[in-house]
């Protein structure tokens, strides 16, 4: 069981409900296949850096989840299959990683803020 | 003959001390860097949106790849964009 952090963009034109719907046809494929969630994040409507498919909005939604390492390619085949997914990107975590979400999570500083320019 | 303080030197002789660079990652103990977090990734890039070289960040070899594979995630994800003007 990894951990892995999944992050999607939807395209801008997704309500609120249909974006909710989304979010949790993937959770429970996720838990159907064995895996568990450990934190969903939806960040929702934001600009994107350079336009994507001629849309330069997009709904983000980071999902951090642990699974068996089989799991991941039945999850891209999903991704790719759905129109709605602008743009995926699956990320391992290491412990390190973990531990960094878990202390952003929780409002610990990590460290980050102390570093100046 | 030229006195000592007429001779112009061809370049500027380096007279400021350059400052003593450290690698911040190990200073501060951060252990991993966060593409989402693309506030304390413009740290590490210039205002064309490019990646600074080691010797400007002065970050140790381990935690500039690290922060250069954050930045790569970030502009694939849309978060940072590849090439602009005046990002910062």
């Amino acid at each position: 069981m990894n951990n892995y952090e999944l992050m999607v963009i939807f395209t801008p034109v997704l309500s609120d409900e249909e974006f909710k719907a989304v979010q949790k046809k993937y959770s429970d494929f996720i838990i159907e296949n064995g895996g568990n969630v450990v934190h969903s994040n939806p960040w929702g409507l934001k600009s994107l850096a350079y336009p994507i498919q001629k849309k330069t909005t997009g709904i983000y939604w980071v999902l951090e989840y642990s699974a068996p390492s089989s799991f991941n390619e039945k999850l891209k085949i999903q991704l790719l299959r759905d129109e709605q997914v602008l743009r995926h990107m699956i990320t391992a975590l290491d412990k390190y990683a973990v531990e960094y979400n878990a202390k952003k999570r929780s409002g610990v500083p990590t460290g980050t803020e102390k570093v100046e320019g | 003959m030229a006195k000592a303080n007429e001779i112009k030197y061809l370049t500027a002789i380096k007279a400021e001390k350059p400052k003593k660079k450290f690698c911040r990652f190990k200073k501060y103990g951060i252990k991993y860097v966060d593409y989402k977090d693309v506030e304390f990734l413009k740290k590490f890039v210039n205002d064309q949106g490019k990646i600074f070289p080691r010797r400007l960040t002065g970050n140790s070899l381990k935690y500039q790849r690290k922060v250069s594979d954050a930045v790569k995630k970030a502009r694939q994800m849309a978060l940072m964009p590849y090439v602009t003007d005046l990002l910062k």
